[in-house]
């Protein structure tokens, strides 16, 4: 019982301390800025992050990394007259892979035969239920369902605004480019390899006959 | 590595022909004791064989058969294999002798039997409701038992597609509507007559008198008190500041995962676990993932393998953080250490959130993998981190924290735990080590590619708060040794057997997969019938077992330090009350 390691112990407090006004005043030196810009969040997230390390919310944002999973959203595709076309054959994969099971769809039927069309009527999904663990997307067929990147979406009334129907759920494919860059960039490709193979066993099947 | 394991392929059921039969349905293993041997057999088992260590005890109701079956898992803490064997009870006459005489670990665990499965056990010391109340009506984890919010036996729900009306369930069920009270049970007329109980059973055991004034006096430290963790309570028998005795209360925060988990298909229960232990999510989702694994029959891909037990030892590293961290608040170092540690925390929050796409509820391994490689530079953020950043900062802590004089003196020889009283308590993970018994399930069993590392099994020999302290301090260097294998090996590869499937075929069985996790050992004990969900799902929560040991640990200590004592145990309450 000698106190060294109390000593030893308010060194270490003592050097964050010091270092919390250190490393500002070295950023301001070099002309860095360290608060509210996205250089400044980087080297404050990074792995040599030293001093104030903290993220002032919600002046700044972090950015989130692409694989980021919140609250799901339909793709649209834009046709060149303004037409949205859900991507969405409302097979019910993601009604039934869905966990707290907080899909709900209406599969529509045509009203002259009775046999169902692939689109969906109706789509909702209770954002209170939904625990955001992103099967839904995971295992779409289609790539039709995605999760969304928008952890904003507090509202007033949670008796109204908290189930979301096809109109709140839907947005364009360019956004989810835009979030998910690499993931849409592979689900092109493969995409279109699919079409080529696709072209290639029709050519192969004409040529044959 | 030089081990013998004695006869752990030695027949039982030949050594004790009158008592045990093998199991022999398909895709189980073990016995079949006789009920009314149980008690003499599994004596034999911890005083002949040296299985010392109950690691799981659970039932399962099997409906059709008119059968109760309580499932015991045995271990050695000197390693090996354990043994599974079962005692089959008539529904209608549900009794069984207890073997918390024996096992002290089957406690907590005969308990939770008898609160969800309506199961008695003979000579239980104390078999109150564990997890419900006293308002609760039925046994939930019977068959034929329906919660008020029920809609089928199983999920996928029939109202969800093709025709989807939505309706807000809390609509659907009006309030008042959908609680069921046991007959006579009256909510507004009652009032509550538990608590006297617990106090009585303390001042008897003590030989005090509940009419006679004494010196000795009761107090709840809890359920909301802001050592506790969480909602929390603990019963104390004090004489002045000292704690004669102490009983755990808990369940406030109980959901019955394990009938939610059953009502679930086998792939929508990964989420699930993630909200048990909600600081480790990573390795709740591998100990679901081997189990169901074994039943499948599946192994991961290398890549995967390596990719796995690099998220398991960051996970052990943030629970472990978080766990050195906060027990610096319960003696008094306020939030201090406790954000030095969260600091290096969100870094490995990070990588999970890049590689998962959310910081604690990762939901990321699959059955025969995880859910996606690992995207560009995250290998690179996590060699930076081993390498560089958490070894000088794990530096940092220790000296910050070891050699302080007042942490010493908070933690040094205040809640001692002895060996035998370990492996007798089941406790697990950094207590048990701390204990001096050198039990690491990463060592003891391997699972997945563990035996390919190097590292060390951290153990002390004082059993105290700051010997628990200091084990985990080593298993976090050790986490690091681990890690800096895996990145430095990590072949490239696919990440997942077979094409992703939403709904997985599981043959009939039963499996029990167990992981070292961060508190201790976590178990799964999963029975497939075949179908699209499980049968049976249990899972043996480290934190709930740990907690048995807490009155021990707290006997003869002051009152101030029972708070310290239950932060160097580490609970964490989604998984003590599930």
């Amino acid at each position: 019982m000698d106190g060294k390691g109390i000593i030893r112990s308010l060194g270490v407090a003592l050097k964050h301390f010091v270092d919390s006004y250190v490393v500002d005043i070295q950023a301001r030196l070099s002309g860095r800025k360290r608060y509210y810009t996205p250089e400044g969040i980087k080297e404050r997230s990074s792995a040599d992050m030293r001093g104030i390390v903290t993220i002032q919310y919600p002046e700044e944002k972090l950015p989130v990394p692409e694989e980021f999973r919140y609250i799901p959203f339909l793709l649209y595709e834009e046709g060149e007259d303004g037409k949205q076309e859900l991507r969405c054959t409302s097979c019910g994969i993601c009604a039934k892979v869905c966990p707290p099971q907080c899909i709900w769809i209406q599969r529509t039927t045509d009203p002259n035969t009775g046999r169902p069309v692939p689109a969906p009527a109706a789509f909702y999904i209770d954002v209170d239920i939904c625990m955001n663990c992103g099967f839904c997307a995971e295992y779409c067929p289609f790539d039709a369902i995605k999760m969304d990147h928008d952890y904003e979406i507090a509202s007033y009334d949670r008796s109204k605004e908290h189930i979301f129907d096809l109109n709140r759920l839907a947005k364009p494919v360019s956004y989810y480019a835009e979030i998910r860059p690499t993931n849409y960039a592979r689900e092109e490709a493969a995409r279109q390899a699919e079409l080529e193979a696709k072209a290639a066993r029709k050519a192969g099947a004409a040529s044959a006959r | 590595m030089e081990q013998t394991i004695v006869s752990n392929s030695e027949d039982l059921a030949a050594r004790f022909p009158q008592m045990v039969t093998a199991d022999t349905r398909a895709g189980y293993e073990g016995y079949i004791v006789q009920p009314e041997h149980l008690v003499k057999f599994t004596k034999k088992l911890r005083d002949e064989l040296g299985y010392d260590y109950l690691s799981s005890l659970t039932g399962v109701d099997y409906i059709e058969e008119g059968k109760f079956e309580i499932v015991y898992h045995l271990a050695k803490t000197t390693g090996g294999p354990g043994v599974v064997f079962k005692v089959k009870i008539p529904r209608d006459k549900p009794e069984v002798a207890s073997i918390t005489p024996i096992y002290r670990a089957a406690e907590f665990q005969e308990r939770e039997v008898y609160d969800l499965f309506g199961v008695r056990f003979k000579n239980h010391p104390d078999l109150r409701r564990i997890l419900t109340w006293e308002g609760f009506e039925g046994y939930p984890l019977r068959k034929d038992w329906k919660e008020p919010y029920y809609e089928e036996d199983a999920k996928p729900f029939k109202s969800r597609w093709p025709n989807g009306q939505v309706v807000r369930s809390e609509d659907n069920n009006p309030y008042n509507d959908n609680v069921q009270y046991p007959d006579g049970f009256d909510p507004e007329e009652w009032t509550y007559t538990g608590d006297e109980l617990i106090y009585q059973a303390l001042r008897r055991k003590h030989g005090l008198d509940s009419d006679m004034d004494t010196d000795q006096m009761i107090i709840n430290l809890g359920p909301q008190h802001p050592s506790t963790h969480g909602v929390f309570r603990m019963v104390t028998l004090l004489e002045g500041e000292t704690i004669i005795d102490l009983k755990p209360v808990f369940g406030y925060l109980h959901r019955n995962h394990e009938k939610i988990g059953e009502r679930n298909t086998w792939l929508q229960n990964m989420p699930f676990t993630d909200r048990l232990d909600y600081i480790s999510s990573m390795s709740n989702n591998f100990g679901y993932a081997l189990a169901v694994e074994k039943l499948m029959g599946i192994k991961p891909p290398e890549r995967a393998e390596y990719i796995r037990v690099m998220m398991a030892e960051l996970t052990r590293i943030v629970s472990h953080l978080i766990s050195i961290g906060f027990l610096g608040n319960d003696v008094g170092v306020f939030f201090t250490q406790v954000l030095y540690c969260l600091e290096e925390r969100e870094l490995i929050l990070d990588i999970f959130e890049a590689v998962s796409g959310s910081r604690m509820m990762c939901n990321y391994f699959r059955f025969g993998g995880v859910a996606r490689d690992l995207p560009e530079g995250v290998l690179d953020k996590v060699k930076d981190l081993v390498f560089n950043r958490l070894p000088r900062k794990i530096d940092d802590l220790d000296r910050y924290v070891t050699n302080n004089e007042i942490f010493k003196f908070r933690a040094q020889g205040v809640g001692v735990l002895t060996a035998e009283q370990a492996i007798q308590n089941g406790a697990s993970g950094p207590i048990l080590r701390a204990s001096g018994v050198p039990y690491d399930l990463r060592r003891a069993a391997p699972y997945s590619i563990y035996d390919r590392f190097e590292f060390d099994v951290c153990t002390q020999e004082h059993g105290d708060t700051y010997d628990r302290y200091l084990v985990r301090l080593d298993e976090i260097r050790q986490s690091l040794r681990i890690l800096q294998q895996v990145v430095r090996d990590i072949p490239d590869g696919p990440v997942q057997a077979g094409k992703p499937a939403y709904q997985v075929k599981v043959p009939p069985g039963e499996a029990y997969g167990r992981v070292e996790g961060p508190k201790g050992e976590l178990g799964y004990y999963v029975v497939s019938q075949g179908k699209p969900n499980p049968y049976r799902y249990h899972v043996r929560a480290p934190s709930f077992i740990n907690l048995t040991s807490l009155s021990d640990m707290c006997k003869g200590e002051k009152v101030a330090d029972a708070v310290v004592i239950l932060g160097s145990i580490d609970i964490v309450l989604g998984e003590v009350d599930r």
